[in-house]
């Protein structure tokens, strides 16, 4: 058992809950947040070979290299959950700007809505 | 001298002084993509740093304007699939500039060597594209949610 | 009281789940099955004349993914833009 996968393990899980638990808006994207990296550490210590450097030739030691795959997976992945990141906080700026509040469970709907 | 709702003259002389820097230091970085680690989307990050740094400490500049980063991300975008459309006698994303003795093409043998600048085909060019789009995309984001 | 009790008992039971399953790969440092990593190691470098394994991987082999993710940072950028847009009398601002 190892502390790489156990650190990926731990980080997805306190993520998810701060999903779960937490009431304000902001905390819960942080929550997402962690989820993320949580995925992308997993995704990076898959791959690795023992006494591999990195699978870079200009003036390396070896030719021993660990797997260059995942890497090129976890670049894209990050890019995205950038993105994401950038379209759920301006989603929470205009709930802020049209209902006044960012708490979860107050209630939100109007019930008289003119039709 | 300061007005009320200034930062201080520290900050102002320092974002001042190092955001050159902070500019070239990232279009180092995409430049020699195909010979150190990071290439085009880290270096577009850096670049976009620099810009964010000095629209946090100078306020609101009424000289930017949001057209120019988005007539930059349009071509950054549009050079990249260009650049795939190219090599389409051969296939799509076709390298037709690798082993060549054209621009860029200078072959390689398998082992280490100090790295060379007029190697890699059609990569460099790509790195470059993917370079200005994630510059002026991470930028673009950042000044539209300060303006409004 | 009792849904706090519900919520983290659900938790508890998620994370042996995932403790288990992460257990289940490969010991750290000795992977399965590498031939796919091998041949770019082996002819990436007289293929394609650059020296970094994986931006030739990110760029070369694999070029369709990094069109779908400069589409989805553009798509990004432009989701901002009209999150934030304001009309005034008709015109846009």
């Amino acid at each position: 058992m190892d502390i790489q996968f156990l650190t990926a393990a731990v980080l997805i899980i306190m993520g998810l809950g701060a999903v779960v638990i937490k009431r304000n808006l902001i905390k819960i994207v942080m929550g997402i947040e962690v989820i993320a990296n949580g995925v992308n550490l997993f995704l990076i210590s898959l791959g690795y070979r023992e006494g591999g450097i990195a699978p870079i030739f200009t003036n390396a030691a070896t030719t021993k290299m660990v797997l260059p795959a995942p890497q090129a997976l976890t670049l894209t992945s990050i890019v995205i959950d950038t993105a994401v990141t950038a379209l759920m906080l301006s989603f929470v700026v205009l709930i802020y700007r049209n209902y006044g509040t960012l708490d979860t469970r107050k209630r939100r709907l109007k019930d008289d809505v003119p039709d | 001298m300061e007005k009320e709702n200034e930062m201080s003259i520290v900050a102002r002389i320092t974002a001042a002084v190092v955001l050159i820097p902070v500019l070239i230091f990232g279009l180092y970085i995409v430049i020699h993509g195909h010979l150190t680690p990071g290439g085009g989307f880290p270096g577009g990050a850096v670049m976009a740093t620099g810009v964010v740094m000095f629209l946090v400490v100078f306020g609101n500049l009424k000289g930017i304007n949001d057209q120019l980063f988005i007539l930059l991300e349009s071509i950054g975008l549009i050079g990249f699939a260009l650049l795939a459309f190219l090599g389409l006698p051969k296939g799509f994303f076709n390298n037709f500039l690798a082993n060549t003795n054209g621009i860029f093409g200078m072959s390689v043998g398998f082992g280490t060597n100090p790295g060379y600048l007029n190697t890699g085909g059609v990569i460099p060019l790509m790195n470059m594209a993917v370079g200005l789009e994630v510059f002026a995309a991470l930028s673009l984001i950042v000044f539209i949610m300060f303006k409004r | 009281m009792l849904k706090k009790i519900f919520k983290l008992m659900t938790l508890t039971v998620v994370f042996g789940y995932i403790l288990v399953m992460v257990m289940h790969t490969h010991p750290f440092g000795k992977p399965s099955y590498t031939d796919m990593d091998d041949y770019f190691i082996q002819n990436g470098q007289e293929e394609t004349g650059s020296n970094n394994i994986v931006t030739s991987i990110v760029f070369d082999y694999r070029g369709m993914d990094t069109l779908g993710e400069a589409s989805v940072l553009f798509a990004a950028a432009s989701g901002v833009a009209l999150a934030f847009l304001e009309v005034r009398n008709g015109k846009r601002k």
